[in-house]
């Protein structure tokens, strides 16, 4: 492990050793290969012809790749109706969430809706009050953003000390796409707005009846009224045909399956924004609106799900996030932050988008104590659990931003772990 | 709009208003300017032209609009009153949204223990896992806050507007507005809210009063946790040597994930 300010990069003579040690790696691996496909013999499907076009008319991933889904914890909850699986955040790369695999949080379960009975209207102080189809909408001008969309209670189970070994379950309530939809601003003027108009109410068609209040300021800023992901159809688990999305402010408020628009004066304190989704503090008070999402992120490989396979050149790979703006720096720790070196952010910054960062080391069997720490354009940095705690308590459920601790063990094995 | 926007849109103009300018080699519509050199000279150019400025003009021509202002699409259909009287079921906490009708104490228990307390227990103790709807008094400044009706929700219409658009489970919107009222009214006397022989409508709602109505405050963050800004985050020796001081393997609750090997090297 570098100990100290020099940046966690391999020397020449250290990568070297490190190949070696990937080669006794490789042929331990080669064991559970077949050795009639591994050269000079040459494989089946170099011979063979395969599957023909449109015999698979919607792709599906290999199924060599069938352990890449999402998972749930069956004690969280009593029902699967209203509980939430997790996204395999320790088996993707890059920022965008394939559409099968974001996380589903639902309250009573998945509502599934002809699109030519959808209906989204929009009533209260209005002019107009106006109702619109599937059609209505896609007929519209839309645009095209790509936002990450993280459930409140992500991290939610580690605000008293670690307890669940994996990033899908620590931090899988997250997932980040591109949306196709309508800006939410355009739509409330069709039905032209009255001068008190301040919040709205939204409202999901599915048997929750999902409903939160949103104020008029950020339903004008940059809502979407969205009908795509990753440019098909949202799927069901996201609210097909339509969902509302708020970017970089908690995921219960995107709501699914939107069917109704209420223009208010006045906030409604609905029971989500009150007895979920408000934040206790130890004084016994708790703070409510707690919208935006604080900047966050987590090392995704290494993971207890993803352990370290080989000795040698080692790249650290992780996820972060801002709901206040762009992620300007990720900062990655082996020693628990005692020593920080920044990383390197590879593909799009994008506003209230996930980023991608690596860093590179050499592992050689030494115990690590992994940990990253995001910053964000407004200048918050992401703070450690004991930080959050001392301002926090432990409480709160909701808006757990800390900085997550992998340790790596001699065998390569990664556990969730607190330090102090 | 870009030079490239604007040359489009006279493009698009002059194909809308020839009926499609055509090459005749390929049958392929091309580019204003090439459509125009050849065919058209002197006089016969500008009138093109004339005509060209006269349809922009013209707001019903097809034009490319490339940064709407707020603008009437003629999109979507009028909602009448019929129709939003069947979707508009939210209640605030000043009872705006309140349906017509009344409930006692008494009629909602019968229907509580018939369509509530299989879940959320005979006395809202919380029947298995299902969510406690009472007790819970005192606790929320402790180290096992129980959060229910009576020791969190600040507002009846909290709990009204909920129990109206979601329970119960399975079965949502199916109580009848009476009914609501009555489960609604026992949900409070459970908590010791109301007593015994409240009757819960439109009249009595501002006499229901929640205990932690108080108990909120608005999102502070950016205040109370300004020590989180900080433009220059130590790199460097930034605390003494770290010890593990918690494992979650210790714990153990995490799904079994058979697809994972926990010793990583080979
Ligand atoms: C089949 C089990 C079941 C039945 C029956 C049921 N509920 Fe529920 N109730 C739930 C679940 C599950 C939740 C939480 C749902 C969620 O958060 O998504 C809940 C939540 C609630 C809450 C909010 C609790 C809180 O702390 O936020 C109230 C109030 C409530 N139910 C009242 C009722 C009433 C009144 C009835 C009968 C008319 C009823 N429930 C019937 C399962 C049930």
């Amino acid at each position: 492990m570098n100990s100290s300010d020099e940046p966690p990069r391999p020397s020449r003579r250290r990568v070297l050793a490190g190949a070696a040690g990937m080669a006794t790696a490789g042929l331990a691996g080669a064991a559970r290969a077949n050795d009639a496909n591994l050269p000079p013999n040459v494989a089946p499907w170099s011979k063979a012809m395969g599957d023909g076009v449109a015999v698979r008319p919607y792709g599906h991933p290999s199924p060599f790749e069938k352990d890449v889904i999402r998972r749930d914890v069956q004690w969280l909850t009593a029902s699967r109706e209203s509980s939430v699986s997790f996204t395999p955040l320790h088996q993707l790369d890059g920022i965008i969430t394939p559409n099968g695999l974001c996380f589903e949080r639902h309250h009573a379960g998945i509502a599934e809706i002809d699109p030519h009975d959808y209906r989204l209207m929009i009533h209260g102080l209005v002019d107009k009050p106006l109702i619109f189809t599937l059609e209505d909408l896609k007929r519209l001008p839309r645009v095209n953003r790509i936002y990450f969309l993280e459930c409140a209670a992500n991290s939610g189970m580690e605000w008293r000390g670690a307890q669940l070994n994996g990033c899908q379950y620590t931090h899988g309530m997250i997932h980040c796409v591109m949306y196709t939809g309508v800006p939410l601003k355009l739509l409330l003027e069709q039905a032209g707005l009255k001068t008190n108009a301040k919040w709205l109410h939204v409202e999901g068609g599915d048997a929750a009846g999902m409903n939160r209040s949103l104020p008029l300021a950020k339903a004008l800023d940059d809502c979407l009224i969205a009908y795509r992901q990753n440019g098909e159809m949202l799927r069901p688990e996201q609210g097909y045909p339509v969902r509302l999305v708020v970017p970089g402010w908690e995921g219960n408020i995107w709501i699914k399956w939107l069917r109704r628009i209420k223009v208010g004066d006045e906030p409604w304190y609905t029971r989500e924004e009150t007895s979920k989704y408000t934040d206790l503090l130890e004084n016994g008070k708790a703070r409510k609106f707690t919208f935006e999402m604080d900047a966050k992120s987590v090392i995704t490989s290494p993971s207890p799900q993803a352990p370290v396979k080989s000795k040698g050149f080692l790249v650290i790979s992780g996820l972060a996030w801002s709901g206040r703006g762009k992620v300007s720096r990720v900062d990655v720790s082996l020693d628990g932050g005692r020593n920080w070196h920044a990383a390197k952010i590879d593909g799009p910054v994008l506003d209230k988008a996930c980023v991608r960062f690596y860093a590179e080391t050499e592992w050689n069997g030494q115990e690590l104590l992994l940990q990253s720490r995001a910053m964000d354009d407004s200048g918050y940095v992401q703070p450690s659990k004991d930080d959050l705690r001392k301002v926090r308590g432990v409480n709160s459920i909701y808006h757990n931003n800390g900085i997550q601790t992998w340790a790596v063990k001699a065998s390569g094995e990664v556990e969730n772990v607190e330090v102090g | 709009m870009s030079r490239w926007g604007e040359r489009f849109r006279q493009s698009w103009i002059l194909r809308a208003a020839s009926g499609s300018v055509r090459s005749r080699e390929s049958g392929n519509p091309v580019p204003c300017e090439a459509a125009l050199g050849p065919r058209f000279r002197g006089d016969e150019r500008k009138l093109w032209l004339a005509a060209i400025v006269l349809l922009l003009m013209n707001l019903s021509a097809p034009t490319l609009a490339q940064s709407p202002k707020p603008q009437n699409y003629n999109i979507g259909s009028p909602a009448t009153q019929e129709q939003i009287a069947g979707w508009d079921i939210d209640v605030r906490p000043d009872g705006q949204g309140l349906p017509p009708g009344k409930g006692s104490v008494r009629d909602g228990e019968q229907i509580y223990l018939e369509r509530c307390a299989a879940c959320h227990g005979e006395f809202g103790e919380s029947a298995g896992r299902w969510p406690q709807l009472a007790q819970g008094k005192g606790t929320l400044a402790s180290h096992e806050p129980v959060k229910t009706v009576g020791s969190y929700f600040p507002y009846a219409a909290s709990v009204f507007d909920y129990i109206r658009r979601a329970m119960p489970f399975g079965d949502a919107q199916s109580l009848t507005n009476d009914e609501l009222y009555a489960v609604t009214a026992f949900v409070l006397n459970l908590n010791d809210i109301v007593d015994d022989k409240f009757v819960l409508s439109k009249e009595t709602w501002s006499k229901v009063k929640m205990p932690n109505e108080g108990g909120f405050y608005d999102d502070d963050r950016e205040a109370a946790e300004k020590a989180f800004w900080n433009s220059n985050p130590c790199m460097k020796d930034c605390r003494p040597p770290v010890k593990i001081t918690g494992h979650a393997s210790v714990i153990d609750v995490t799904p079994d994930d058979k697809s994972i090997r926990k010793g990583g090297v080979e």
